[in-house]
C-alpha cells in the first residue's frame, strides 16, 4: 500500500496535472510535484513520470528527460525497490535511461494515433494490477506518436518469461512487437506503460478502465 | 548616421503594399519621408491584416454586448462571465495563407498563435477546435495539405497539451487555390486575474520573454493581405516555425507571473511581432514606448532594426512590468528555461522611439500608426438574388441510393482519419470531442460540476449563394449545435474569410454576410466577442466561398446532463421538431446526388429557431430525452443515419404524405431537431411542443438493424457504417 507518491515535471510534461489529480482521487493525498532539475526525492512511495513530450521529443521521445538531474535519485528509488511507473512519455524515458528494456520507435502507421484501446490483462499479480484480478480485459485510451515497442527476441522471451508483459493490445494500433502496451522489469517494482490510465477514470469523460490501476496502487482490491 | 535612416520614397512604400493616399498620410503626420524602420512599421500596421481597414466600419454592426459579456472585441480575445467567479476567453483566428505555402507550420503555428490570445488574458487554455476548408479531393494539391495540415495542427496541440476537441472539415473546388485553416482556443480564468493590453503609466519597464526573434515571418501580415499570384510558393520564408515545447513553458510560466503582482499589461507577438504588441500597449496605454533593440534577445547576427521589428517569430511575449519587479518575474522565466530580457521603458512622449547601435532608428507618433489607420468604405454591390428550387422539379430518384451517396461524401464521410491524430483527451475533463456522437464538444470546467459546450459553424455553400441568408443561418446552426448539446448558448467568435475586398463584388458578400450574422445574433441573444478577418484569399482572380465561420461557447450547468446523438435505443420513437417544407435550394442532396449547384438557399426564420430552441433546451433538462441531433447537411435521413450509427441500432423513417422522397429526406429546412423518445413519452411531448408553438411530429422509430427511408429498400446499418467511415482513409492512404 502506498502512502506517498511524487509526480516528476519536466519541461513538456503535459499530463502531470491529470496524474497527480488521478491518484490524490484514488491513490494517496499525499502527491508532491518535483521539478526536473531537483536533485533529490522526497521520501516516496511511488515515483510516477508522466506523460507528455519532455523537452518537446527531441532528438528522440524521452532521450533528454532521461539526463535530467532528478533521474539519478529516481534511479535509485528504483534501485531500492521502490515503485516507478511511467506512463507514456514516461515509458519513453524508462526505456532511455535502461530501467526497462527495448525502445519505443514511430508507430507503425507513422501518425499520431489517439483512440480506446481494448487491453488484455496479461499479469494481474502485480502492485500495480492487483485490482484488475479476475478481469481477462480492459479499455484504456492511447494518444502517442512513438508506442512502437521494439526489443529483440532473446529480450522479447524473457519478459514472457518472466511474467513481465503486463498488458497487451487487443488490436495493436502501432506494431508493437507482441502487442506489448505494457512491461516491469525483472524485480517487478518498474512499469511502464503506453495507455493513459489517468484519462480512464471517470464515466463522464470517457472509460473507467484505468481506475484499478490506482485503486492497486492504493492497495484496494476492486 | 547610417543607410537606413536615409529617407525612403514611394516607390519604396508601393512595394510594402502602401497605397499613394497612405504614403501621403504618413508625410504628413511626420512631416518628412519615413526611413527604412519607420516605412517597415506603417506598412505592416497599415496592413488589411493588422488595420481591418476595409472591415472596420462593417464589423461595427455585429452585437458586441450581453449580459455575459466581461470583455468584447478589441482585446486580444473574448471573455465571458460563466459563473462562480471563473470567466471563459475565447477567439478564432485564421492561418490561411502561411497553411497553403507550408501546411504543417502554417497550420501548427495557426494553432499556437490562437493559444497565445488566450493566455496572454490570463486563462488556461483548456480546448481546441480547426475548421478547415480543402479545394477538390481530385485536385493534385488536396492530399498534401490535408496531410500537413493535420499534422501539423497535432503536432503542436498534442505537445502543448491541450485537447483539440472540435471542428468541420470541408471540401469543394473553390478553395483549390486558397485552403482555409481556422483554429479556434478555448481558455478558463477566474474573473479577478484577467490581464489586458493596456500599458497604462509612464516610465515602466518593458520585458521580452519567450523564444529569440529570428528572420521569419518578416512580412507575413503583409503576405496575408494580397492575393496568391504565381510567385506565392516563392514566399515560403515567410512561414513561421512553431516550437510547441517552447510554447509549453511559456503558458506555464505567464500564468506562474500573472499569480503575482508584476504585470500592467501583457500581449503576445503575433502579426507584425513586436511591431504591433509593443504599438497596441503603449497606444491603448496613451503612453510613449522606448526600445532599445540591441537588447532583443537575436537567433541571428547582423538582424537589422527593421528585421527584428517586422519578424513574426513565435511563442514570444512583451509584458509590461510595475517598476521594481524586473527580477521577480524574470526569476519565473528563467525558471522555465525561457529567454528573457529588459528591452526597454514607457515614456510620457507618445512617441515608439527605437535605438539601434547607439543611433535612433525611429521616432514616430503612436496616435497614428493605431486609431487614426486608413478605414475604408470600400464599394460594393448587392449580390445577385439565386430563385428558389421548386422541390416538384427534382427527380426524385431512390432515396437508399442517395443516403449511401451521401454518407459517403467527402464533406459528410467520417473525419475519424483527422481526430484520431489529435489529442482529444489531455487534461482529463473531455466530456464529448469528435467522434463523441454530439453536435457539440463538451469539455468540463476543472474541478467543477459545469462544462462548455463550443462548436464552430458554417455553410459555405448557402452564404455563396446568399450571403444575408448564409450568414444567419451560420450563427443559428451553431447556436442550434450548442442547444443540441444541452448547453445554453452564451458568446460567439468569429472567422471572416472572403476574397479581394477591392472587389465589389467580394465586398457585397462581405457586408452582407455581417448583416445576416448580426441579425441572427441579436435575434438569438449571442453577442460577438471577439473575432478575425481574413480577406484576399484569392488566387489569379478567383475567390473561395464566402465562409464566415462562427465559433459558439455555451454553458451546460451540471455536466452530468450533457446531451449527444448516440442514446437512443431500439423502441424509441423519432420526433422531428420544427416545419419541413422540403427545401432543395443549395442543398447537400443536390450538389452530390443531382450534381447541381444551385438555387437559393434554405431561409432561417429566427423566432422560430429560438422558439424551437428553448423547447428543446427544457425537453432536455426535463429529462424526456435520449437523444438530439440538429438537422443539417443531407437533412433528416443524414440526421437519422448518424443517430443510427452512434446508437448501434437502426432506424427506420415513414415517407411524407405531401412531400416527394427526396425534399421530405433530404431537405435542408432550418431550425430542426430530430429527437429520440421513449414510445410513452411522445404524446406529453407533442402537446408541449403544440403549445409552445414548434410543429412536432414522428417520423420513425429505432429498431433492428438496418436503416430504411419509406419504402425505399433497407440498407444495413454496418454497410452505411462502413461506406462512412472508409472515405477518407481510403482517400488519403491508397492513393
Amino acid at each position: 500500500m502506498i502512502v506517498s507518491a511524487a509526480v516528476i515535471v519536466f519541461p513538456g510534461s503535459n499530463c502531470d496535472r491529470d496524474a497527480v489529480s488521478a491518484l490524490s482521487k484514488h491513490s494517496t493525498k499525499r502527491v508532491h510535484r518535483v521539478w526536473h532539475r531537483d536533485t533529490d526525492l522526497p521520501k516516496v512511495d511511488l515515483v510516477i513520470l508522466p506523460g507528455g513530450f519532455s523537452y518537446g521529443d527531441y532528438l528522440r521521445s524521452g532521450a533528454i528527460a532521461a539526463r535530467s538531474p532528478i533521474m539519478t535519485a529516481v534511479q535509485s528509488h528504483a534501485k531500492r525497490g521502490g515503485l516507478l511507473v511511467g506512463i507514456c512519455n514516461g515509458f519513453q524515458i524508462l526505456t532511455e535511461t535502461h530501467l526497462l528494456p527495448g525502445a519505443l520507435m514511430r508507430n507503425a502507421g507513422l501518425k499520431f494515433l489517439c483512440k480506446s484501446t481494448p487491453l488484455r490483462i496479461e499479469n494481474a499479480d502485480t502492485p500495480f494490477t492487483r485490482a484488475y484480478a479476475g478481469l481477462d480485459q480492459t479499455s484504456i485510451p492511447i494518444a502517442h506518436h512513438d508506442g512502437n515497442y521494439f526489443a529483440d527476441e532473446d529480450t522479447l522471451d524473457r519478459l514472457e518469461g518472466g511474467g513481465q508483459i503486463v498488458f497487451r493490445y487487443v488490436n495493436n494500433p502501432n506494431g508493437s512487437s507482441r502487442d506489448i502496451a505494457g512491461i516491469t522489469n525483472k524485480a517487478g517494482n518498474v512499469l511502464g506503460m503506453m495507455p493513459h490510465p489517468e484519462r480512464a477514470i471517470d464515466p463522464l469523460t470517457g472509460e473507467t478502465g484505468g481506475l484499478a490501476f490506482f485503486k492497486s496502487l492504493a492497495g484496494v482490491m476492486a | 548616421m547610417s543607410a537606413q535612416n536615409n529617407p525612403t520614397s514611394f516607390e519604396q512604400a508601393q512595394a510594402l503594399g502602401l497605397n499613394e493616399d497612405e504614403w501621403g498620410v504618413i508625410l504628413k503626420r511626420l512631416g518628412r519621408a519615413p526611413n527604412q524602420t519607420e516605412l517597415g512599421i506603417f506598412s505592416v500596421m497599415w496592413s488589411e491584416h493588422c488595420s481591418y481597414k476595409s472591415s472596420r466600419r462593417h464589423l461595427r454592426k455585429l452585437p458586441t454586448t450581453g449580459k455575459c459579456v466581461i470583455c468584447g472585441p478589441g482585446e486580444n480575445a473574448g471573455v465571458i462571465d460563466i459563473g462562480d467567479g471563473l470567466a471563459c476567453i475565447f477567439k478564432m483566428e485564421s492561418h490561411n495563407h502561411p497553411s497553403y505555402i507550408e501546411p504543417y507550420q502554417g497550420a501548427a503555428t495557426g494553432v499556437g498563435g490562437i493559444m497565445r490570445d488566450v493566455f496572454t488574458m490570463g486563462a488556461r487554455p483548456v480546448a481546441l477546435l480547426n475548421a478547415l476548408r480543402f479545394g477538390s479531393p481530385d485536385h493534385p494539391k488536396t492530399r498534401a495539405l490535408v496531410s500537413g495540415v493535420v499534422a501539423g495542427i497535432g503536432g503542436y496541440g498534442n505537445c502543448v497539451g491541450v485537447p483539440t476537441v472540435g471542428g468541420e472539415t470541408n471540401f469543394h473546388a473553390g478553395y483549390d487555390g486558397n485552403i482555409l485553416v481556422n483554429a479556434m482556443c478555448v481558455g478558463i480564468a477566474k474573473q479577478d486575474s484577467i490581464f489586458y493590453s493596456a500599458a497604462k503609466g509612464a516610465g515602466n519597464p518593458v520585458l521580452y520573454v519567450g523564444a529569440k526573434t529570428g528572420r521569419d515571418g518578416i512580412h507575413g501580415a503583409t503576405m496575408a493581405s494580397a492575393e496568391f499570384d504565381d510567385e506565392t510558393e516563392a514566399k515560403r520564408p515567410t512561414v513561421q516555425v512553431g516550437d510547441p515545447f517552447t510554447e509549453k513553458r511559456l503558458i506555464e510560466a505567464c500564468l506562474e507571473l500573472m499569480q503575482t503582482s508584476c504585470i500592467v499589461a501583457i500581449q503576445d507577438m503575433g502579426a507584425a511581432g513586436l511591431t504591433s504588441s509593443s504599438i497596441e500597449m503603449a497606444d491603448k496605454g496613451g503612453v510613449g514606448i522606448d526600445l532599445d533593440l540591441d537588447k532583443v534577445p537575436q537567433r541571428e547576427t547582423h538582424m537589422t532594426p527593421v528585421e527584428m521589428m517586422l519578424s513574426e517569430s513565435q511563442e514570444r511575449m512583451l509584458i509590461v512590468l510595475r517598476p521594481g519587479k524586473e527580477s521577480e518575474a524574470q526569476a519565473i522565466f528563467e525558471h522555465w528555461e525561457l529567454d528573457v530580457a529588459l528591452i526597454g521603458k514607457t515614456t510620457d512622449t507618445g512617441h515608439m522611439v527605437l535605438h539601434h547601435k547607439g543611433e535612433k532608428v525611429c521616432d514616430i507618433p503612436i496616435a497614428p500608426l493605431g486609431d487614426d489607420a486608413p478605414n475604408y468604405d470600400r464599394p460594393w454591390v448587392e449580390p445577385p438574388t439565386l430563385p428558389a428550387i421548386n422541390a416538384d422539379e427534382i427527380a426524385s430518384g431512390d432515396p437508399a441510393k442517395a443516403l449511401i451517396t451521401l454518407m459517403q461524401s467527402p464533406d459528410m464521410a467520417s473525419k475519424r482519419w483527422i481526430w484520431e491524430q489529435y489529442d482529444r483527451h489531455v487534461m482529463a475533463d473531455t466530456i464529448k470531442a469528435s467522434g463523441g456522437a454530439s453536435d457539440a464538444a463538451v469539455v468540463r470546467v476543472h474541478d467543477t460540476n459545469k462544462a462548455l459546450a463550443m462548436s464552430s459553424d458554417c455553410t459555405p455553400r448557402y452564404v455563396l449563394a446568399d450571403p444575408y441568408e448564409g450568414g444567419k443561418q451560420a450563427v443559428a446552426e451553431c447556436w442550434r449545435n450548442l442547444i443540441a448539446s444541452g448547453a445554453r448558448p452564451m458568446a460567439v467568435t468569429d472567422c471572416l474569410n472572403f476574397g479581394n475586398p477591392e472587389r465589389p463584388d467580394i465586398m457585397g458578400q462581405f457586408v452582407r454576410a455581417i448583416d445576416g450574422m448580426a441579425e441572427a445574433c441579436r435575434a438569438l441573444g449571442f453577442p460577438v466577442v471577439s473575432g478575425n478577418v481574413s480577406l484576399y484569399n484569392e488566387t489569379a482572380g478567383t475567390a473561395i466561398p464566402p465562409t464566415p465561420v462562427i465559433g459558439g461557447v455555451g454553458l451546460i450547468d451540471n455536466a452530468n446532463t450533457a446531451m449527444g446523438f448516440g442514446g437512443a435505443e431500439a423502441g424509441d420513437a423519432l420526433v422531428l421538431l420544427g416545419a419541413t417544407t422540403g427545401w432543395l435550394g443549395a442543398s447537400l442532396y443536390l450538389r452530390e446526388v443531382e450534381g447541381r449547384e444551385e438555387g437559393a438557399p434554405p431561409p432561417v426564420n429566427l423566432e422560430q429557431e429560438h422558439r424551437t430552441g428553448m423547447l428543446v433546451h427544457a425537453l432536455i433538462h426535463g429529462g424526456q430525452v435520449r437523444a438530439v441531433h440538429d438537422l443539417s447537411d443531407g437533412g433528416l435521413a443524414c440526421a437519422a443515419t448518424e443517430m443510427a450509427m452512434a446508437s448501434r441500432c437502426g432506424v427506420h423513417l415513414v415517407a411524407s404524405d405531401t412531400l416527394l422522397d427526396a425534399a421530405w429526406f433530404f431537405g435542408e429546412d432550418q431550425g430542426r431537431y430530430l429527437l429520440a423518445v421513449k414510445a410513452d413519452v411522445v404524446d406529453p411531448l407533442l402537446d408541449q411542443a403544440h403549445e409552445a408553438g414548434v410543429d412536432a411530429k414522428v417520423v420513425g422509430t429505432m429498431k433492428d438493424s438496418d436503416v430504411v427511408l419509406g419504402d425505399a429498400m433497407p440498407l444495413a446499418l454496418d454497410l452505411l457504417s462502413q461506406k462512412h467511415e472508409n472515405w477518407l482513409p481510403a482517400y488519403m492512404e491508397d492513393a
